[in-house]
């Protein structure tokens, strides 16, 4: 193998969490490509909180794509469940990459993948609630060349 | 564990017995070949022997033999030589879309840095170079075709006979890049119109490190390392006189085992790929089905996973497999020969090769159609591709 990825890297890819999908999700996200050989989808399922913050109170997610995908997926799903939407865009792929001890850095946007469908998927729930939504960060160019 | 190696394309161990004819050229017989005592003299006559094992397996002569540190020198010297002596004669050069990178790249060297000009043919959707199209793009400036005998990620073995016969009547020079074909196919260099020939001694179970090339006698290229006066002045630096031992030894044998490795490997190839189509739904086989595919060599597209995964899987069942899916590579493009037939992007990155060779065997092959369905299956299962390709076919 090329890249060696981190001993945590590869226990998520091996046994990915929260692999499936929610029926009538309240948020549903996609990112990358698959000229590029990845794709993700994040489903959301957000508890409601009248006068409190509302939670995540489940996710699942799909993804075509590398080790790396694969347990970027695993490792952000986990991070953003039973978190409050709020702290669940605060999620920055770095943070993801982070807590997968690391990713070689030509994976990197793999990461980046999971921040973006995380967040498509907020806009989307936010979307159906009738709320303002967040300003996306501009993700293209990453994805024209398949890389960060 | 089982422990299945599927990757003789990428390279073979060395066998032992290759090994055991280069020891003594480490510690006993270390001479260097250009000094006149009498141990450098056992050095000099173990390049010499090698030389002629070498020739007689390509009916060639010894004289048409130089050693080279690899496949991708031998490509190098080919087609920066031919160029460097024939440019008063023309400066253009015809290869394929789906040749090694050590073609490629030098192609593109050719163009940026020596003047040159390079066609790039296109093929058909099984991998196989069309002469018309060769006819097509020859010019009154072609001095070089270069063709690879047959290709190192789905095995499609090309015309060559008929493409060096085209050129031999034409008096253009052809090179082919016989560093896959060489190790399991009978190559007679003379009957094929080969004007240069490249090969590997770590791709026929000899060494890493030691390379062949072939040039037709009588033939005018610039020399390619200079120095000393090794193989002739063309290509100087001191012998790797055990890589070298190791390369005579390995091609010998190889051949010797042929008649009975070659029916035996394409069984197993077969039994492979007939297994992995009828237990994978929608798995489709890369390259040609017949003997234009080399004996060894399965190459799929298993649409909706990604071949970097694939690989993991495998590898944590105990295969060792390769892909031309752009995860793998650390480029992120996908292999440029797969795109070359025509395959979706998608089709690309789930393409998975497995290369068989000495050591597979029956067993190893029934295990791997045992794993190789439940990997794809449950990477099928958390897939948004694989769900969408479903759709679009009207099967979801």
């Amino acid at each position: 193998m090329a890249l060696t990825y981190s001993e945590k890297v590869m226990e998520h890819f091996s046994n990915p969490r929260n692999v499936g999908e929610i029926d009538n999700p309240d948020g549903l996200g996609e990112a990358g490509n698959p000229r590029c050989g990845d794709i993700m989808k994040i489903y959301l399922k957000v508890k409601d909180n009248p006068g409190g913050a509302a939670v995540i109170e489940d996710v699942k997610f799909k993804t075509f794509g590398c080790a790396s995908a694969i347990a970027s997926s695993s490792m952000a799903t986990e991070m953003i469940k039973g978190r409050t939407v709020d702290e669940a865009w605060d999620l920055t792929n770095t943070a993801v990459a982070d807590a997968l001890d690391g990713l070689p850095p030509i994976k990197m946007h793999c990461s980046v993948l999971a921040e973006e469908a995380i967040h498509k998927a907020i806009n989307d729930y936010r979307e159906k609630r009738g709320l303002d939504l967040i300003p996306m960060k501009d993700y293209g160019d990453e994805h024209e060349v398949c890389a960060v | 564990m089982q422990n299945v190696y599927l990757d003789y394309a990428a390279t073979t161990p060395t066998d032992p017995e290759v090994l055991e004819a280069m020891k003594p050229y480490f510690t006993e017989f270390f001479g260097n070949p250009s000094s006149v005592y009498s141990l450098a003299g056992k050095s000099r006559a173990a390049i010499e022997k090698a030389r002629v094992q070498v020739a007689t397996a390509l009916n060639a002569l010894p004289e048409e033999i130089f050693f080279t540190s690899s496949g991708t020198e031998a490509d190098n010297w080919a087609l920066k030589g031919t160029l460097e002596k024939l440019r008063s004669k023309g400066s253009h050069v015809i290869t394929t879309k789906i040749e090694h990178h050590a073609i490629l790249h030098t192609g593109n060297y050719l163009e940026k840095v020596e003047g040159g000009s390079v066609t790039y043919l296109p093929v058909d959707g099984e991998g196989r170079v069309r002469l018309e199209d060769l006819k097509a793009a020859v010019t009154d400036k072609t001095i070089l075709v270069s063709v690879m005998f047959a290709n190192n990620e789905i095995g499609t073995i090309q015309p060559i006979k008929a493409i060096g016969e085209f050129c031999r009547e034409k008096g253009i020079l052809f090179h082919t890049d016989a560093v896959q074909a060489a190790a399991q196919l009978d190559i007679d260099v003379g009957a094929l119109s080969i004007d240069m020939m490249s090969m590997s001694a770590h791709k026929m179970y000899g060494p890493k490190g030691t390379g062949v090339f072939y040039v037709r006698k009588g033939l005018k290229l610039e020399n390619f390392v200079h120095g000393g006066g090794q193989e002739k002045g063309r290509r100087a630096s001191t012998e790797n006189i055990a890589g070298i031992v190791g390369m005579g030894f390995a091609i010998e044998r190889m051949k010797v085992r042929l008649p009975q490795e070659k029916p035996r490997i394409s069984g197993l190839r077969d039994r492979l790929i007939e297994g992995v189509l009828k237990a994978i739904p929608h798995a489709k086989l890369n390259g040609t089905r017949d003997d234009e595919r080399l004996p060894n060599n399965t190459n799929f597209s298993l649409i909706g996973v990604e071949g970097e995964t694939l690989l993991l899987d495998l590898d944590s069942k105990g295969i060792s497999a390769s892909t031309g899916s752009a995860c793998s590579s650390g480029s992120l493009d996908p292999s440029h020969v797969l795109m070359a037939i025509g395959l979706t992007h998608e089709q690309a990155h789930g393409s998975l090769r497995m290369t068989l060779g000495r050591g597979t065997t029956e067993e190893q092959i029934d295990y791997v159609l045992e794993v190789l369905p439940e990997i794809v299956a449950r990477r099928r299962s958390m897939s948004p591709l694989w769900e969408d390709y479903l759709k679009k076919i009207g099967e979801k």
